[in-house]
């Protein structure tokens, strides 16, 4: 009895070998999230680190003279004979101003700062207002592609700078005078594909996973609502039921380039709709999000309270009316967050698109369901398998905005169940 | 057999149920009392419940009067709750749940194919134990029956039946001006009473009640229990209850069941006062339950 210890002693023991055991348990599942952490940083910061780059844009502000003359036009009066005119030449002219004397024997060096799409622009712009013929005017013009590379790039070896030593000179000058400068890249936001880096864009993409996603969501939602409801309210209990479950289980379990297979036999060859249109990666996509849909809207069902169901049925509610007067609102909100995480992957979704022909190069920005389309993952992959250093940024400029697209979705969903989910 | 082991009884079974009369069917004998009546609601003949291959209620026989309030007590797990939701068929929604016997509610057959569940429920209605009120405004929780039945054509007569309903479980006064307010954030026992309304705002004949006030505080409970008597007036009522004063208090009838086994029916004072068979003994002085 004496050299046994009291039984308060032991417990202490145990109690401390218990709150070590503890200690160790919470410290591992710190060790996890600040690893989860750390990745997610690493990611952002990387992304974030070669994608800003791509938000801006290197833009030139030159005094135009829009002198008939200079761009070889007898009549200033004349529309056909303006749009035949050289608007090359006063840009030049405007640029070699602003530069040292030696510049005017080098009209190639000097044209090689601007953009080749710098006349286009005054080209449109004096067609919009053609009273400024014989004025001169203070415009902002894309600079090239070359002294974007050599503005926002000059130190990182990464990159080869085409720029000559003596444009090179020139670039610093007028970046420290303020006439080359950098500035947010609408144009990123404004236009379609280009093979030309600083005319390139993503809202074609945009635009395509729009269409795309509002082609799932039209289909996919409806569908995979009335299966979990058929599956969970009313199906008999036999074998055919569980093979349906169990093949729906095993549905959300296959490579989604299968999908993308079986979209270009069924959809393409068979039903002979279009390639590289969204209705067509809609379509792919809803039967690759129906599984998410259908197992998240089931177990949203299945938590919906059995005292509701019974208080209906109480009362004398057929079966039909349990499930749609207070079934279906309980679990909506349940549905809703499960098919908008449905519709994340789906638009990150790339490989099955690649099979149905949505990596076209398209320049037009699509402007309905059966337009030729590419949609912003798919976009990534295109521009980051692109030779031309430029389109690397844009790339993760895309990725960005993909992403932003991503979270704003994922903060919905949880938005919707807080704000729904709290009424019960 | 597990079921037995689980409630320590087998003393009790042995000296109480090997009577002179008993068979396979009945080993605790006959049921004592008087299980009939003669202005009968519900007839309930051989009366067997089964969960599969296992019988929950074994063959009770038992008559509802017209008006009367009847109260089932046992042991938990004896069936109360099996049988009282075969009388309005809430058990179909359960797999693999079977019942046998004959079954009528005023002459007609309950069970009978032809029969349809939503009219036995609207006329049988039912509370349950835990206070379930849908997730909606208290007007729509008792609107919600008389809606789905086609009671009302005007607003103003669906307005009607939820002031009634709601003055008939005394939850009028304490509600009037909140009928838009969310029912589920009332008191458990204001929820109760809500659900009493939703039962009786689509006018039933029988109401039936599994252990209405077993997740209710003393205060409420009463409140409850003085509704209850005053429903009696008008309709046939059938609780069970774990609590004895609560059968004392409110029933005219008690049945006391014993593992699925209808064991004595009679006056409630009868049973209580002078129980005959020895099984209804022991529960009621707490040997046991
Ligand atoms: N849904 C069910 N499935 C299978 N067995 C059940 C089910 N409900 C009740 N039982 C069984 O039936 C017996 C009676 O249950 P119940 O009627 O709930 O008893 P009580 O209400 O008297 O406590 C118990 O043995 C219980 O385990
Ligand atoms: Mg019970």
């Amino acid at each position: 009895m004496t050299d046994q210890p009291s039984q308060a002693e032991q417990v202490r023991r145990s109690l401390k070998r218990r709150y070590r055991k503890e200690r160790r348990f919470r410290s591992y599942g710190i060790a996890a999230i600040a690893v989860a952490l750390l990745a997610l940083a690493i990611l952002f910061i990387d992304i974030i680190g070669k994608g800003y780059s791509g938000f801006l844009k290197s833009t030139v502000t030159l005094e135009v003279t829009l002198d008939s003359d200079v761009m070889m036009l007898e009549d200033p009066t004349d529309k056909t004979a303006r749009r035949m005119a050289d608007f090359v030449a006063p840009l030049q002219q405007a640029l070699m101003a602003e530069l040292p004397p030696e510049a005017q024997d080098q009209p190639r060096a000097v044209r090689g700062l601007i953009n080749n799409y710098a006349s286009d622009a005054l080209k449109k712009a004096v067609a919009a207002n053609p009273e400024w013929m014989g004025s001169t005017r203070t415009m902002t013009f894309l600079a090239s592609t070359d002294v974007d590379v050599y503005m926002k790039h000059q130190s990182d070896d990464r990159y080869s700078i085409k720029l000559s030593e003596q444009q090179q000179g020139w670039v610093d000058e007028l970046a420290e005078r303020g006439v080359i400068d950098l500035s947010f890249n609408d144009v990123l936001f404004t236009n379609g594909d280009s093979r030309n880096p600083s005319q390139a864009g993503v809202l074609g993409a945009i635009m395509g996973s729009l269409f795309t996603m509002l082609v799932t969501l039209a289909l996919s939602f409806p569908i995979g609502v009335a299966a979990a409801i058929y599956l969970e309210e009313f199906a008999p209990q036999n074998k055919v039921t569980d093979f349906i479950e169990v093949n729906i289980n095993n549905l959300a379990a296959v490579p989604s380039i299968i999908f993308g297979l079986l979209g270009l036999a069924v959809f393409i060859n068979l039903f002979g709709l279009p390639r590289s249109v969204p209705v067509v990666g809609g379509l792919v996509l809803t039967l690759m999000t129906l599984p998410t849909i259908i197992i998240s809207s089931r177990a949203a069902i299945k938590s919906v309270p059995p005292s509701v169901r019974e208080a209906a049925e109480g009362i004398g509610a057929s079966k039909m009316q349990v499930v749609m007067h207070h079934v279906l609102p309980l679990a909506l909100p349940g549905m809703m967050t499960g098919s908008i995480i449905g519709m994340a992957q789906a638009l990150g979704e790339t490989a099955p698109l690649l099979l149905i022909g949505m990596v076209a190069f398209i320049v037009d920005v699509p402007g309905g369901f059966l337009d030729s389309a590419t949609v912003l993952p798919v976009q990534v992959y295109l521009w980051s398998g692109s030779p031309e250093l430029a389109f690397i940024e844009r790339a993760s400029a895309a990725i960005m905005v993909l992403l932003t697209f991503l979270i704003g979705m994922n903060a919905l969903a949880v938005w919707l169940r807080r704000r729904l989910e709290r009424r019960w | 057999m597990n079921t037995m082991n689980a409630t320590g009884i087998n003393a009790a079974t042995t000296e109480g149920g090997q009577t002179a009369d008993a068979t396979e069917d009945r080993p605790y004998g006959p049921t004592r009392g008087q299980p009939f009546a003669d202005e009968a609601r519900f007839k309930l003949r051989d009366v067997s419940v089964y969960y599969g291959e296992t019988a929950a209620i074994k063959k009770v026989s038992l008559d509802v009067a017209r008006n009367e309030v009847i109260s089932f007590i046992g042991p938990s797990g004896c069936g109360k709750s099996t049988f009282l939701r075969t009388l309005n068929r809430m058990n179909d929604s359960i797999d693999g749940c079977r019942v046998e016997g004959q079954l009528t509610l005023d002459g007609e057959d309950i069970y009978s194919d032809s029969r349809d569940v939503v009219e036995l429920r609207a006329r049988v209605g039912m509370v349950f134990q835990k206070p379930n009120p849908f997730p909606k405004s208290i007007y729509d929780n008792v609107a919600y029956g008389p809606r789905i039945h086609g009671l009302a054509n005007r607003k103003s007569e669906l307005d009607d039946i939820v002031e009634r309903s709601l003055r008939g479980s005394g939850l009028w006064e304490e509600v009037k001006d909140r009928l838009d307010a969310p029912a589920t954030g009332f008191s458990g026992g204001q929820q109760q009473r809500l659900c009493i309304a939703r039962a009786i705002a689509v006018s039933p004949e029988v109401v039936l009640m599994d252990e209405p006030c077993s997740a209710l505080d003393p205060i409420a409970t009463a409140k409850v229990e003085e509704l209850i008597s005053e429903l009696s007036e008008s309709y046939t009522i059938v609780i069970v209850t774990h609590s004895m004063q609560q059968a004392a208090r409110v029933s005219d009838r008690t049945a006391y069941f014993h593992l699925g086994h209808l064991v004595e029916v009679d006056e409630t004072n009868q049973v209580f006062t002078s129980p005959q068979h020895e099984l209804t003994e022991s529960y009621i002085t707490g040997r046991f339950g």
